[in-house]
């Protein structure tokens, strides 16, 4: 029996957002765990999906038709309905409110809670029926305390703290849960466009003093899809560094 | 479509979804008294029942819901 097997059994788990940073530590991780993984994003994650013999799904998720096309994509890859759902797509768009256009606004709803709302409706049908089911969304640590410049993105972070915790109890009785993993700073392409004081000023306020690796991430992801988090939903998985304590 | 007909299919679908006896899905059974269904469970069942019949139900027609007669009568409305 591998180790895999002990711990339930290989699972069928779509990760978006895959391609890059932490949804590709996510993916990464859950694969070596056993389970057979569908990478979604728009510009597809070819060599890791390859590599992981994964699902290369290429969709955009902050559209209906593209979380349609995306599921239906990773069904089809996977062989079976999915069984473990991780949001990790999302995108950043910075700038003061003052200045803030209501595109502005509505893309990032778009791509970082609508998407949330459309892939977790999609798979729940699945996982009702099979009585089983993990949806991980990963919030982040701005929606809890904000930033100064991310009032959009910081509330569609706490929209998705919201929607994970009312969907939780909603769907307990399935054996299905859902949880949050709120990052602080994490070495991707995202924090890679900070400027250097922008640097600093976040990492004067961690109390690790260093932003996080992905894979440091993708650990959290994985306890909560696991058989060993049975008793934990609708729960917020802080994962910053010691950033927000206190 | 028959009554009859449409009962035999609620009643395939309510004992694979709600786990429930075959004998106990009559016309007059209450969804959350005599089938100890919840509301999620009457979700299941018509998602199963859409697909079944190729209908749509939407959600507003499911609120005064209660008994296994009163899907029959929507599955038959909806089949017209
Ligand atoms: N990095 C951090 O410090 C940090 C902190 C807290 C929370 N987070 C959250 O963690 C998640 C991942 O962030 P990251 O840092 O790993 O970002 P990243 O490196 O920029 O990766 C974002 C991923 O999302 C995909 N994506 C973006 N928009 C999409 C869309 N409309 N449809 C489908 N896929 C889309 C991207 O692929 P394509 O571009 O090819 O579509 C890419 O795979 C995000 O939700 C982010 O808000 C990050």
């Amino acid at each position: 029996m591998t180790q895999a097997e002990q711990r339930g059994g290989s699972r069928r788990a779509l990760v978006t957002g895959a391609s890059r940073g932490i949804g590709a530590a996510v993916a990464t991780r859950l694969s070596h765990a056993g389970h057979r993984v569908a990478l979604s994003s728009r510009g597809g994650a070819g060599e890791l999906a390859e590599k992981l013999g994964g699902a290369d799904i290429r969709a955009d998720v902050s559209t209906a038709d593209g979380v349609e096309a995306a599921v239906s994509a990773a069904e089809e890859g996977l062989g079976g309905s999915v069984e473990i759902l991780v949001n990790c797509a999302g995108i950043t768009n910075d700038g003061l409110l003052a200045r803030m256009q209501d595109e502005d606004w509505e893309d990032l709803l778009a791509t970082n809670l609508t998407s949330v709302m459309r892939t977790s409706r999609r798979v729940l049908r699945g996982m009702m029926k099979a009585r089983w089911g993990r949806i991980v969304n990963v919030g982040s640590v701005v929606g809890a305390i904000g930033n100064p410049g991310q009032t959009a993105y910081a509330a569609t972070k706490a929209g998705i703290v919201g929607f994970s915790k009312a969907l939780a109890k909603e769907v307990a009785s399935r054996k299905i849960t859902v949880n949050v993993v709120a990052p602080g700073y994490i070495e991707t392409d995202m924090t890679s466009a900070l400027s250097e004081a922008q640097r600093a000023v976040a990492l004067s306020q961690v109390a690790m003093g260093r932003f996080g690796e992905p894979h440091e991430v993708a650990g959290a992801v994985a306890y909560l899809v696991s058989e060993e988090a049975s008793y934990v939903s609708g729960s917020v998985l802080t994962v910053d560094g010691g950033m927000g304590a206190g | 479509m028959e009554r009859s007909e449409i009962l035999e299919t609620v009643r395939k679908l309510a004992v694979e979804t709600l786990e429930v006896d075959g004998d106990a899905v009559v016309e007059t059974a209450v969804f959350a008294d005599d089938l100890d269904a919840d509301s999620l469970d009457l979700v299941e069942l018509v998602m199963a029942l859409e697909e079944a019949f190729d209908i749509s139900v939407p959600e507003e027609e499911l609120e005064d819901i209660e008994t296994v007669g009163q899907v029959i009568d929507l599955v038959q409305a909806k089949l017209g």
